[in-house]
């Protein structure tokens, strides 16, 4: 690899990580916000309410099959009326948000059923709110599986970044394609996936941990 | 006289059917007209078969559910029309303990004690006070910080009921509280509850399938069927003079003191004489009548069978006897026995009664 191609490196990488954490943080949120909606609102549960749950339900199935490119071009309109542009980083990086929303939101949903309904039973007939039981109850208990939730979803998130990369939002992927794969040089397009897979061992190997502290009871 | 804590008033309590369109089922009468007062300081049970409807009729009584008919009233508020804010306070206001201990795995029994009084907004410091004396109230001071995972069935629901009784409650619900627990750890439960009503004087209703709860520990008791109360009374009563055959039922298969047709069998094998079966209870007789009647008849009584339990504190069982001597003495001696107590009468191997074949 040559010399002046480090600071380019350096930048690439800044990129992806401008663009992974934001939409980690967006999407964690949002993602959450939609998971637990989906959650409470499902028959049956504390906030039971068949039309709420049917539409939450319907578009995240709708949302999360379409593939990243796809989505990211069939989205154009919505950006463009919320980001101004349908170009650039900040564009891209508001369709990772929308999109990493949608998929955490079934991960929360999915880790949360599993919350055995007996202790929401309890908390309630101890007089909580439905706000305190989410807060004080459904997030505590499920709280190492939604960990482990967040982590997966930081793979897909970096795997859209080099997507979105790639379509002009710059980063890892982004890099790798242009100094690599089309220059042939294939020592600077392995050097990228180390980078990656050391950084996904990384996030991987603190999310266990962070779960596994949850858990430890 | 003071009004009841808890009382039902026709109450209904309806679940819509399940499914849609054509495999659209009946609507489910959980709970079919239950009128009911439970008085405060007592201990209350309440029996069924699974399915019968208790634990819907105790999640009435704290709310969980709303009736769809008729009404709940707890400690002079009526529940009925209350809305969904309102009736907090009441939840807040009862203690329940349940089979699957509900305890919330991430925090600490601490933790799960102090929970409801985090909800009614105590500070942090009476807190901490307060659950340690829950915590030695119930036995487990020793187990603070440690997390419910690592506890015993006895110990899991042992947090449960210091956490039912963290807000001073005036009633405490236990549906099914000992029905995960094995028979020790259970009479363990049972007197801990039974202190619970003694010493703090918390009215208690508990949910139950097991003849042997209500045995030890309840004043009276309300047997459920199919959503309605179809016996109710005066513990030792129902159950030393069951009336309906659901009743008659648990009280045979909680005492098995009565021989079974097989056990009746094999009985006869060994003892060629009379057998009869005396109940001993308050009500119809003693066992020391018993053994007067034989002794003034000079006939021998062998007991083979039975045994004598408490109720509700109170003595009760039957005895199964072999009376031995001449066919006259023993015949003036059962007579002697029917005047002073239920008597059934098995016959000889030779010439069996049909009276005892029912049971
Ligand atoms: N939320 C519900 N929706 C629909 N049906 C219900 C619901 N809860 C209870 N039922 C039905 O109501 C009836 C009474 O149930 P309940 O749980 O009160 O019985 P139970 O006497 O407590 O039985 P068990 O001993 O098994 O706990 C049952 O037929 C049950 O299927
Ligand atoms: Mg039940």
């Amino acid at each position: 690899m040559s010399p002046d191609l480090v600071p380019l490196l350096g930048q690439a990488f800044g990129e992806t990580v401008f663009m992974v954490l934001i939409t980690l943080a967006v999407g964690g949120v949002c993602g959450l916000a939609l998971g637990l909606g989906l959650y409470l609102t499902r028959p049956g549960n504390l906030l039971e309410h068949r039309g709420v749950f049917a539409v939450l339900n319907v578009a995240v199935n709708v949302v999360r099959p379409i593939p990243f490119i796809i989505f990211l071009v069939a989205l154009g309109p919505v950006t463009r009326a919320v980001v101004g542009t349908t170009i650039g980083t900040g564009a891209f990086t508001f369709a990772m948000c929308v999109m990493a929303s949608f998929v955490f939101a079934r991960l929360v949903e999915q880790n949360l059923v599993s919350i055995d309904p007996g202790v929401i039973e309890a908390a309630r007939a101890m007089g909580a709110s439905p706000l305190r039981i989410v807060r004080t109850v459904v997030v505590p208990e499920a709280l190492s599986p939604l960990i482990l939730g967040y982590t997966f979803l930081f793979v897909g998130v970096l795997d859209m970044s080099a997507i979105a990369g790639y379509l002009g939002a710059g980063g890892l992927g982004d890099f790798a394609i242009v100094y690599g794969y089309r220059q042939y040089d294939w020592a600077l397009t392995a050097l990228v996936v180390v980078i990656i897979i050391v950084v996904v061992q990384l996030v991987q190997w603190l999310g266990n941990g962070l779960a596994r502290r949850a858990l430890r009871r | 006289m003071s009004h009841p804590l808890l009382s039902f008033r026709d109450a209904v309590k309806e679940f819509p059917a399940r499914g849609r369109g054509r495999r659209r089922g009946a609507p489910v009468r959980a709970v079919d007209g239950v009128t009911l007062d439970i008085d405060a300081g007592e201990v209350f049970g309440v029996i069924g078969y699974s399915g019968a409807g208790k634990s819907t009729l105790v999640r009435l009584a704290n709310a969980l559910e709303t009736t769809t008919a008729g009404s709940v009233v707890v400690d002079g508020t009526d529940l009925t029309g209350l809305s969904e804010a309102q009736l907090r306070p009441v939840r807040a206001g009862i203690g329940m303990i349940f089979q699957q201990f509900n305890l919330l795995a991430s925090r600490t029994v601490a933790g799960n004690v102090a929970y409801p009084l985090e909800v009614a907004g105590w500070p942090r410091a009476d807190r901490d006070a307060r659950v340690r004396e829950l915590l030695d109230f119930v036995g487990i001071g020793d187990k603070a910080d440690v997390h419910p995972a690592r506890l015993s069935g006895g110990q899991k629901q042992r947090v449960g009921i210091a956490r039912a009784l963290a807000t001073s409650p005036r009633l405490l619900l236990a549906d099914e509280a000992t029905s995960a627990l094995d028979p020790e750890t259970t009479a363990d439960v049972l007197a801990l509850l039974q202190r619970v009503n003694r010493e703090l004087g918390i009215t208690v209703v508990v949910i139950t399938h097991e003849m042997e709860v209500v045995r030890s520990i309840c004043h009276r008791v309300a047997v459920m069927e199919a959503g309605r109360v179809v016996e109710l009374g005066d513990a030792y009563r129902v159950f030393s003079a069951p009336e309906h055959p659901v009743t008659r039922r648990f009280v045979a298969s909680a005492l098995r003191d009565v021989p079974s047709s097989a056990v009746l069998a094999r009985l006869r094998e060994r003892h060629p004489g009379r057998i009869v079966t005396a109940r001993i209870d308050e009500v119809s007789g003693s066992s020391a009548q018993v053994t007067r009647v034989l002794a003034e008849h000079g006939v021998d009584g062998t007991i083979v069978f039975g045994g004598i339990t408490e109720l509700a504190e109170r003595p009760y069982g039957s005895l199964t006897v072999e009376l031995v001597g001449h066919d006259a003495a023993v015949h003036a001696a059962l007579d002697g026995l029917r005047a002073a107590t239920t008597v059934v009468d098995h016959g000889t191997a030779t010439r069996p009664a049909a009276e005892g074949s029912d049971r």
